[in-house]
């Protein structure tokens, strides 16, 4: 999806000087709407507190899954009306969206764990990124017995590796 | 092209660490003996075990999507098929077969013809009413609720209770679908 940035008609950031360094945010998310971990790399420009930022970034994830699979025109289902509550497996779903400014990759597990990565935007797909995130997260953190299950995640050492990885990412 | 899931578990269970067969049986049958000492009654000890297993459903559902790479299965009989080759091949190492659909395809059965959780078992005169291994219905069970999917698991038929095999009724009660979880107020 190209929102806006197609003919470069408003300004893009530089490309990175260096590799890495070129994520700037990144949010999980469980089936319930609970942020389980947000993470800040490279944000300069914040508008809202924490807590109403993790509630837009989830509800725009929400409608944009909802209109994407509204407008689907391969999908012969019925498909109800636009917000109509979706089960599982239905509709098609998105995985990325870059504008002038940024890039937005999203991957959903069908176990409706969230992962959102926001980055430079001329990085190249990331759905293998996020899938391999989605195995650091199965290690570090279900694995972990003191680990609550939808609770936010306290957990040192996955934050570590996290860093590292996305540090990675190109 | 998005990968292809797997048909079976054998390539991911090559892959992951396993521990070894007899101290997994052995660690399970002193969780069952503990509980019975602990709970005395019967019922009490199937009522816990389906409820530990169910908390291990909720967080190997997890494990089996990341590792397995099955996308959203389109019906349940697709879900009941990946359950029965790909999920029980990945964690207990053996493979499972699923029979005895219901008209309307919410209900069948699994059946496992070999279980490693009760090797060495005979369960004694006073244990009668126990089901020795209730966690794995509540593991199906939780693993299912995490993807949507509200079930009722049941043993229909168990070799330490005298059968020829083990089989587990999967009845699926309902889809949740997915609903915005604010309210507007919030």
């Amino acid at each position: 999806m190209q929102f806006f940035g197609g003919s470069e008609i408003s300004p893009s950031p530089p490309a990175p000087s260096a590799p890495g360094n070129n994520g700037h945010m990144m949010y999980v998310f469980n089936r319930n709407g609970v942020c389980l971990l947000y993470r800040e790399w490279n944000r300069p420009l914040r508008t809202l507190d924490a807590q109403q930022d993790h509630k837009l970034m989830f509800g725009l994830l929400f409608s944009l899954k909802s209109l994407t699979a509204k407008m689907d025109p391969t999908s012969a289902a019925e498909k109800g009306n636009l917000g109509m509550p979706q089960l599982p497996g239905q509709g098609c779903s998105f995985h990325s969206f870059r504008t002038n400014t940024y890039k937005l990759s999203f991957m959903e597990s069908p176990s409706g764990i969230k992962i959102i990565l926001v980055t430079h935007p001329r990085t190249g797909d990331l759905r293998e990124s996020l899938k391999r995130i989605y195995n650091l997260y199965v290690d570090y953190v279900v694995k972990n017995p003191l680990y609550t299950p939808g609770s936010p995640i306290r957990c040192e050492l996955f934050n570590t590796t996290l860093d590292q990885y996305v540090r990675g990412i190109g | 092209m998005p990968p292809v899931a797997p048909r079976t578990g054998d390539a991911i269970f090559a892959n992951i660490e396993r521990v070894n067969a007899e101290l997994f049986t052995l660690t399970y049958g002193a969780i069952v003996r503990q509980l019975l000492t602990d709970l005395e009654e019967v019922e009490e000890v199937n009522k816990q075990l389906d409820q530990m297993g169910y908390n291990i459903g909720i967080r190997l559902i997890d494990e089996f999507l990341a590792k397995s790479n099955v996308s959203r299965c389109n019906d349940f009989r697709e879900t009941t098929d990946v359950i029965a080759k790909v999920g029980f091949k990945m964690f207990l190492g053996v493979t499972a077969s699923v029979t005895n659909w219901d008209a309307d395809g919410t209900c069948c059965s699994i059946v496992l013809e070999d279980n490693p959780l009760v090797d060495f078992v005979e369960l004694p005169d006073n244990c009668q009413g126990l089901y020795y291994c209730n966690i794995l219905s509540g593991v199906i069970r939780g693993a299912l609720d995490m993807v949507s999917m509200k079930t009722e698991v049941t043993w229909l038929r168990d070799v330490l209770r005298g059968d020829d095999v083990f089989e587990l009724q999967v009845k699926l009660v309902k889809h949740v679908p997915e609903e915005y979880p604010y309210k507007d107020d919030e």
